[in-house]
């Protein structure tokens, strides 16, 4: 009987040894590995173009991050201080630059326009940023999408502009669709800052 | 049901004189034909087989109670006491074991993997009363084990503080691997196919693997070895949720043959609701099958297996959040941001996963006291996380992952009068494909990965009172995976000094690396159990583990948009080694038992997740967490009571408690469970239609011991940018919750046995966060639900 068993116990072992080294002669020989992935829906960069009513030069803000989520900081930019006592028109897009050729996210959003909405929001002693009247700025159901901002200056100021897009915000909250993020929700797809200056 | 034993006694008195040293002899005889030498028969402490006839003798038997055992493969044991008083001839007839086949091993009342650790089992009828719910919740029901929870539906065990890759899931002898690594990924696994769950808490339970540093959940399915045909059907409904589940199986049983079983499980469910408000998208549906076909003849079974899982999970709305200041934003406003009527539809974000098994197995019986296993395993998970997305991409799954995982496994065991030893082989082979059809940098890389284990478990009865077991196990390991890695990134995590073989290719703003990892590893387990006067038990077992990194642990590498949390693996990680004791000291009086269980568990590289701080992306601020490695220390104690006040009333009560330590950076680990009670008191009366009432109360106390990772970032409030808290860190308030539960059994139809069960969740709908659910940043847990559940038994 015990040799029987030893006869047996081998076999199973010899088996076992033998689907083993099956397993480990069959690997993923990768020659032609594929691609990284191609990133469609990542925002890259910011743009908000200010283009004072009545002439004069446009202040362009841009923020730029080109490595998505990862460790580079993003790169900040304001082209100039914005001029006293002047009304300025502000048009933002979206882009994704990491697309080859970069890609225009802001059609997107404009399509999805009931899902999104832009917020301003200024410190220190900057005037407030106001949603533009053009029915362009408003979705199908008459709610703001905010692209495009109008900013009214006065006298000398400074402080930060932060400018969030928002991704299936509650546009019927509280004073969300006068501009008020506070009870807006969603998810944030963007959140800018920007140090500005009116002289 | 049990068969009789039947004994015919043929006594011839010698004298009424009485003799210190007797002698029993006579013949064993049997309806069969069949080989009688071998047949083993133990009288007194005396060991002896009879002879081809079946003719036995053994001599010097002293006066006084005898222990008479006889035992043959394939027939019923004959186990009685006799009082000897002088010589005696007894034969025996044999009679075909019809139930008993599988019980090999006749001296071990219950096939326990190891016997040095009290082993937690949970019965089908505490089983069957969460059919309605996870595989994480059945288990609370084992003092020491808490769940870590994402919503309601996404449970995972935790045992004595430790979870996730640390507490393997084996499902019909096979290790789940469902891509087990996320916090939000819960076991896929069916609760009605369960019908005993074993619970060993540490890694002893070696011929499973060598990694479950936290403890195993050992699940085995329903199995009849009598020749019957029987069936059930569960339905339930739940009132939070407005839904429920029908699960219906039926089982074919047979001593030689042919036997089979079938399940099917189908769970429909809509938003849950908590105590004050609707839990907007945490809605669920799953579908299940399993089945099995089994041959057995005298010296062999074999089975084929095939079971299918899938479950589509709503994540809360509420939780999907953007940045630091909408987290800062749902922490302090206590209220979901989201909350809508009640729906049945599941949007995104949600989760939509399958698992399938397949499996073969194959017994061999060289004789009553050994036999080999032989399986192999199929299994293959399809993962799908879906996120709110935009533009053409809303339909598309944000993470698509393919994990398939061969396994094989050929197992050995064989045991004498004293002993039993078990050794065996497994290899495995894993492939996991990431589909970057989604548009989107995957969590976890493509990777295979190869194991390979082999073991030895032995255990010794030194006396009816005292058995010593110990085993050893080596595993080999080997991952290599496929990564991109953005070169900002690469060089921010540092791993170009140690790691720049592993680049083969460079994109532009990419590395396309190939980290390759070899591990060899050896766990142990030693202990004994020994039984001293006045019942008490005492159990003690040392065991040594390791576990080698996850890949989520290694690769992970950006956000997580499940938690709103940048995670940033490390390939420098080592594999984890703990060392745990554990006592258990049991004692039973007549009608009140009690157990205690203190442990002390050192992991060495214990790896978790921590906060280090945070990176500003477009999207604004987000925090940072890293896989880091500590020296860490748990030390609890698990204690379980229960009373039979009368034949009526009984009481059960448990306590867990655990205190993890990072003794590297001498402050407390995080997400350790805080102390908890259980008191359950049950009212049963058989001659009112079996009814049982029961009143259960949980209490989970605030737990203070816990790492500070609190940070600060900037919100805009009055037009200034104000620098404000956010608190991850503090834990939630204690919380005390009361349920009910009753049934009672009809028979309404011929046949059927029909059990009705009423119970009530959370009775006074009380609000409260618990600590180790990811949500409660974000919402409460669920408030009170009615169920109701239909039982018949075919």
């Amino acid at each position: 009987m015990k040799t029987i068993q030893k006869s047996k116990q081998f076999k199973f072992y010899a088996l076992a040894l033998v689907a083993a080294l099956t397993f480990s002669s069959c690997s993923n020989d990768d020659d032609n590995p594929a691609p990284p992935v191609n990133e469609e829906e990542l925002i890259t960069t910011v743009t908000a173009i200010y283009t004072p009513v009545g002439g004069g030069t446009a202040v362009t803000l841009q923020y730029k991050d080109l490595d998505g989520e990862g460790a580079n900081p993003p790169v900040i930019t304001v082209s100039s201080p914005f001029e006293k006592n002047k009304t300025y028109n502000g048009a933002v897009t979206f882009k994704n630059e990491l697309a080859n050729p970069a890609e225009d996210i802001t059609p997107e959003i404009l399509e999805e326009g009931v899902d999104h909405q832009l917020f301003y929001q200024t410190t220190g002693t900057l005037n407030p940023f106001t949603y533009g009247t053009a029915s362009s700025n408003f979705d199908k159901n008459g709610k703001p999408i905010g692209l495009q901002s109008v900013f009214a200056t006065t006298g000398a100021a400074s402080g930060k502009l932060t400018i969030t897009l928002r991704h299936t915000p509650n546009k019927s909250g509280a004073n969300v669709s006068a501009g008020d993020i506070t009870n807006a929700a969603g998810s944030t797809d963007a959140e800018v800052s920007f140090s500005i200056s009116v002289q | 049901m049990s068969k009789k034993i039947h004994v015919f006694f043929w006594l011839i008195l010698f004298g009424n004189s009485i003799y210190s040293q007797n002698t029993i002899s006579g013949k064993i005889t049997c309806q069969e034909p069949i080989s009688f030498s071998g047949i083993h028969i133990h009288i007194g402490q005396k060991i002896s087989s009879s002879d081809a006839t079946g003719n036995y003798s053994i001599n010097n038997l002293p006066n006084g109670a005898t222990k008479i055992f006889i035992s043959h493969l394939g027939y019923q044991s004959i186990d009685t006491v006799i009082d000897l008083k002088s010589s005696l001839k007894i034969d025996f007839k044999l009679k075909l074991n019809t139930t008993k086949l599988h019980e090999v091993v006749i001296q071990q009342k219950n096939n326990n993997s190891t016997k040095s650790v009290a082993e937690q089992q949970i019965k089908l009828a505490t089983i069957e009363k969460y059919s309605n719910q996870t595989l994480g919740d059945v288990l609370k029901e084992v003092a020491g084990i808490s769940s870590l929870k994402t919503g309601n539906t996404v449970v995972k065990p935790i045992i004595n503080g430790l979870y996730g890759s640390r507490v393997p899931v084996i499902n019909n002898n096979v290790k789940l691997e469902d891509q087990q690594w996320g916090t939000e990924h819960a076991p896929n696994f069916d609760v009605n196919a369960a019908s005993k769950i074993t619970v060993i808490k540490g890694a002893s339970g070696l011929q499973y693997g060598g990694d479950a540093i936290g403890g195993l959940v050992i699940i085995e399915p329903l199995s009849v070895k009598k020749d019957t045909l029987f069936g059930k059907t569960i339905l339930n409904y739940d009132s939070n949720g407005k839904g429920g589940s029908v699960s219906s199986s039926i089982h074919k049983g047979n001593d030689l043959g042919w036997s089979w079983n079938a399940l099917t499980t189908l769970k429909y469910m809509g938003d849950k609701q908590a105590a004050d408000y609707a839990l907007s998208n945490t809605g669920n549906r799953e579908a299940n099958f399993s089945g099995d076909i089994k041959y057995t003849a005298k010296k062999y079974n074999a089975t084929a297996f095939y079971s299918y899982y899938k479950s589509i999970i709503g994540i809360l709305s509420a939780s999907h959040t953007g940045n630091v200041n909408d987290l800062y934003q749902s922490i302090n406003n206590k209220l979901p941001s989201v909350i809508n009527n009640f729906t049945y539809n599941i949007k995104n974000p949600k989760q939509d996963v399958e698992h399938q098994i397949a499996k073969f197995n194959f017994n061999y019986y060289f004789n009553e006291s050994a036999f080999v296993s032989f399986q192999y395993a199929f299994q293959f998970n399809k993962r799908l996380e879906y996120d709110v997305r935009r533009g053409d991409y809303k339909n598309t799954a944000a993470l698509d992952l393919d994990l398939k995982t061969h396994s094989l496994n050929i197992d050995f065991k064989k045991s004498g009068h004293d002993w039993n030893f078990k050794s065996g082989l497994s290899a495995a082979m894993q492939n996991n494909y990431a589909n970057p059809a989604t548009g989107i940098r995957p969590l976890i890389p493509n990777y295979d990965k190869i194991d390979f284990g082999a073991y030895g478990i032995a255990s010794y009865n030194f006396s009816d009172s005292f058995s010593v077991d110990g085993g050893l196990r080596y595993d080999f390991s080997k991952i290599d995976a496929t990564k991109y890695y953005q070169k900002s990134r690469w060089d921010e995590r540092g791993f170009n000094e140690k790691f720049s073989k592993f680049i083969v290719g460079d994109f532009g703003t990419q590395w396309l690396t190939k980290p390759s990892f070899t591990f060899h590893n050896i766990s142990a387990s030693a202990g004994f159990h020994k039984k001293l006067e006045n019942s008490w038990d005492i159990f003690t077992n040392l065991s040594f583990a390791s576990r080698n990194p996850n890949p989520s642990e290694f690769f992970s590498d950006g956000l997580h948009h499940s938690t709103g949390v940048i995670e940033l693996g490390d390939l420098d990680l080592d594999k984890e080694q703990s060392t745990k004791l554990s006592v258990t000291l049991q004692k039973k009086f007549n009608q009140f038992s009690f157990e205690i269980n203190p442990y002390i568990n050192h992991i060495q590289d214990y790896i978790f997740l921590k906060p280090v701080g945070f990176e500003t992306t477009i999207r604004g601020a987000f925090p940072v967490w890293e896989y880091q490695q500590t020296n860490a220390r748990l030390l609890g104690i698990d204690v379980q009571t229960h009373w039979n006040i009368n034949n009526y009333w009984q009481h059960s009560f448990s306590l867990a408690y655990v205190n993890g330590k990072d003794r590297s950076k001498n402050e407390p680990l995080i997400d350790m469970p805080p102390l908890n009670l259980n008191n359950k008191i049950r009212f049963s009366k058989k001659e009112w239609n079996q009814l049982i009432l029961e009143l259960k109360s949980e209490i989970v106390l605030q737990q203070n011991q816990y790492p500070d990772n609190n940070f600060y970032t900037n919100i805009i409030k009055d037009n200034e940018f104000e620098s404000v808290l956010v608190d991850i860190s503090t834990p939630p308030p204690a919380y005390h919750l009361l349920h009910f539960y009753s049934e009672m059994k009809f028979n309404t139809f011929k046949n059927t046995n029909t059990t009705v069960a009423f119970s009530i969740q959370n009775i006074f709908n009380v609000s409260y966060r618990d600590y180790l659910n990811r949500q409660r940043f974000f919402a409460d847990e669920i408030g009170r639900s009615f169920q109701i559940q239909l039982k018949f038994n075919y």
